[in-house]
C-alpha cells in the first residue's frame, strides 16, 4: 500500500525494501515540504529582525508543535530537536549523568539495548564510578522482568531501556518498568527509535520521564529527531552544548541559560529537516498508526509462518503477534552477510550484522543475524521475494533438506 | 552481465546478480576449508576482527628461516572471508615472506578493482574471488584474512629485526 507515495520505490518496481528498521523511505510530501521551505522561507530563525527570518522562525515553531502533537505531548517546548535518538540519549547521559551520578549509584539498562543507549550509559558509569546493571532476557527475547525487579532498588538512579528492540522486535512493558523505577525514585529514559514509527506513542500518559526518537525512521529526513521530556525534568537538567541561541546573558565570567526548548538547542537549528519531519508525521497520521501496525503485523505473521516452515531456519524473539515489524533470523550454514548478498541479487534489501546490539548477539550466541523489517509500503510481494531469495540461498549452499523447491 | 546491463538493472533498483560470486570453488573452500585448524607451534598468531559484522579470524604462521612453512586459520565468518582464508593459506605456504607480500598486494589490488591483478597467475585460485570487487559491502570480508596475514608477516619481521 502507498508505494506510489515514495519516489524511490515508485521508480524501482523490482526493489523489495525490507530494511525500514534502519531507515524508512521518504514520501514525496516530505521532500516537497523541505524544498518548499528553502524556496520560500529560508533564513536563520530567531536571529533576523526582518520578515523572512520571522517566517523561518514560525515554520520551525509550527514543526515543533506538529511533531509534539504526533507524540501526544501537550507542551511543545518539551520537545528538544536533536540529530536523532543517538544524540538525544547522549544529551541525557551527559547532562544528567555527569551531574547526578556518584560512586555506589546504579544505572540500569538492558541486554537488548542498541549501542546508542548502551554505550552512553556504560561510559558515564565508568566516568562517574556508578555501577552499570544490565537486565537480562528470557529465552524468547523479552526482558526478564523478574531480573528487572531484582535490579531496581534504592541505589538505582536511572532506568534506561528500549520501547521496542531493533534487533528482535520485542515490545517492552513500559508501564511496568516505569512503576518499578518510580517506586525506587529513579529517572526513566526510553529509547523510542523503533516504537515511534510503528505504534501510537502518547508521551503525556506513557509515564516515562524522557523519550528519544529518530525522524528518519518515521518517513522523515535524516539528521533530525528529538528528546521528549517532562518539563520539571528538562528544566532541572544543565545544558550539554553551549553556543548561540541557548543563552540568556553572557557575562565575561558566567552565562545564564535560555528557556526550554532553546536551552538544549545550541547553534543554528535544523529547520528544513524539522519541516520535513512535521510533513512526515502528518503523512503517517494521515494513514493512521493503528492501520500501519495492523498491516505490519499481517506481513510479519505471514513471513514468520513461511520462514518457520523452512529447514535450518532459526527465528529470534517473541511470537510474531507480539513483535513490532522486525523478523530476525539465521539460516544454518549460511552466514547472514552471504544471505544479504544473495537476496540483493533479487533486489531484496535486508540487514545483516549485529544491528548495533553486540551485547544481545553475545547472549543469542551468534555473531550476527539477518533482519527483515516491514513498513507501511511493503506488501505480500515483498514477502514472496524474501522467500524466493532464501530458497535460492538454501539451494546454493545446499542447506540440508531445503533445496527441494 | 555487461557493465551496461549492470548499470541498467541498478537504475531499476535491482543490483547485478551478485550471487554470481558464489562459484563452486568458493563454496567448496567454505564447506571444506583447507588448513583450518590451530597451529600449536606457530611463530606468529594474529586475531583480526571485522567490526562491521563481528566476525573473528585467527591466523597462524610457522616459519622456517624466511620461508612460510605452515599457514593456518581458525574462526568463523561468511563464505567469502572463509574461502579467502582457506585459499590464502594455500597460496602463502612454501613461499618466502617476500613472495607472500607480493601475493597479498596483488590480491588487495584485485579487491580494489585493478583489472591487471585479475590475470595475475601467482594468485591462483584466489582469482575466483575477483567478482567480490564489484560488491563494495563485501570487499572487507574478502580482505579480512589478507589483512590478518599481512599483520602476521609484519609481526614476524619486526621480531626478526629486534
Ligand atoms: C532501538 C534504536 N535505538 C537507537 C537507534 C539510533 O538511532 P539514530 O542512529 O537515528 O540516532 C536506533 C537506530 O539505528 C535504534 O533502532
Amino acid at each position: 500500500m502507498h508505494r506510489s507515495d515514495f519516489p524511490l520505490l515508485a521508480a524501482s518496481p523490482g526493489l523489495h525494501y525490507l530494511d525500514s528498521a534502519a531507515t524508512t523511505q521518504k514520501p514525496a510530501v516530505v521532500l516537497d515540504a523541505m524544498r518548499e521551505f528553502y524556496e520560500t522561507s529560508n533564513a536563520n530563525p530567531h536571529r533576523g529582525a526582518y520578515e523572512l527570518s520571522g517566517r523561518a522562525t514560525d515554520r520551525y515553531q509550527a514543526a515543533r508543535e506538529r511533531v509534539a502533537r504526533f507524540f501526544g505531548l501537550g507542551d511543545p517546548d518539551c520537545l528538544i530537536f536533536t540529530r536523532g535518538t543517538t544524540e538525544a540519549l547522549n544529551l541525557v547521559a551527559q547532562a544528567w549523568g555527569r551531574r547526578e551520578l556518584e560512586p555506589r549509584d546504579e544505572v540500569v539498562i538492558t541486554a537488548m539495548d542498541h549501542h546508542a543507549n548502551f554505550v552512553p550509559w556504560q561510559q558515564i558509569a565508568i566516568a562517574t564510578g556508578a555501577r552499570l546493571r544490565i537486565c537480562e532476557l528470557t529465552p524468547d527475547g523479552r526482558l526478564d522482568m523478574d531480573h528487572m525487579r531484582e535490579l531496581i532498588g534504592p541505589r538505582t538512579r536511572v532506568v534506561a531501556f528500549p520501547h521496542v528492540s531493533n534487533a528482535l522486535g520485542t515490545v517492552n512493558p513500559v508501564a511496568d518498568i516505569v512503576a518499578l523505577a518510580r517506586d525506587a525514585g529513579a529517572l526513566t529514559v526510553c529509547d523510542g527509535a523503533q516504537a515511534a514509527p510503528h505504534m501510537p506513542v502518547h508521551f503525556d500518559t506513557l509515564g516515562v520521564d524522557l523519550y528519544a526518537f529518530s525522524g528518519h525512521k518515521i518517513c522523515g529526513p535524516m539528521g533530525i529527531g528529538g528528546l521528549l521530556g517532562r518539563r520539571t525534568v528538562l528544566e532541572s537538567l544543565p545544558p550539554w552544548q553551549h553556543g548561540g541561541d541557548m543563552i540568556q546573558v553572557v557575562q565575561d565570567e558566567f552565562s545564564s541559560w535560555n528557556v526550554l526548548p532553546h536551552k538544549f538547542e545550541a547553534g543554528t537549528p535544523n529547520v528544513a529537516d524539522a519541516v520535513g519531519l512535521a510533513a512526515a508525521v502528518e503523512y503517517v497520521d494521515g494513514i493512521g498508526l493503528d492501520t500501519i501496525l495492523a498491516h505490519e503485523r499481517h506481513l510479519l505473521a505471514l513471513a514468520t509462518d513461511r520462514l518457520a516452515a523452512m529447514d535450518g531456519l532459526t527465528i529470534y524473539g517473541p511470537p510474531a503477534a507480539e513483535r513490532s515489524g522486525v523478523l530476525s533470523f539465521t539460516m544454518a550454514d549460511v552466514h547472514p552477510h552471504d544471505l544479504a548478498t544473495i537476496l540483493d541479487a533479487d533486489g531484496v534489501c535486508i540487514r545483516a550484522g549485529h544491528h548495533c546490539a553486540q551485547p544481545l548477539m553475545r547472549r543469542l550466541h551468534v555473531p550476527a543475524t539477518a533482519r527483515a523489517s516491514f513498513y507501511l509500503y511493503n506488501d505480500e510481494s515483498d514477502v514472496d521475494a524474501l522467500m524466493r531469495g532464501l530458497q535460492r540461498a538454501a539451494a546454493l549452499f545446499a542447506v540440508a533438506g531445503s533445496a527441494s523447491d | 552481465m555487461t557493465d551496461d546491463a549492470v548499470a541498467g538493472t541498478r537504475a531499476a533498483g535491482v543490483s547485478a546478480r551478485s550471487e554470481a560470486i558464489y562459484q563452486e570453488l568458493i563454496l567448496d573452500h567454505y564447506r571444506s576449508p583447507r588448513n583450518r585448524s590451530v597451529l600449536n607451534d606457530a611463530d606468529v598468531t594474529i586475531t583480526h576482527r571485522n567490526p562491521l559484522c563481528g566476525d573473528e579470524l585467527i591466523v597462524y604462521l610457522a616459519m622456517d628461516g624466511t620461508t612460510v612453512r605452515e599457514a593456518r586459520f581458525t574462526g568463523q565468518g561468511c563464505a567469502i572471508s572463509q574461502a579467502a582464508a582457506s585459499m590464502l593459506t594455500g597460496a602463502l605456504r612454501g613461499g618466502s615472506v617476500d613472495d607472500a607480500r607480493v601475493i597479498l598486494a596483488s590480491y588487495s589490488s584485485m579487491m580494489h578493482g585493478d583489472p591487471a591483478s585479475r590475470d595475475d597467475p601467482t594468485l591462483g585460485e584466489l582469482r575466483a574471488l575477483a567478482g567480490v570487487a564489484r560488491l563494495p559491502a563485501r570487499v572487507k570480508c574478502a580482505l579480512l584474512p589478507a589483512d590478518a596475514f599481512s599483520r602476521a608477516l609484519d609481526q614476524f619481521e619486526e621480531r626478526a629485526r629486534s
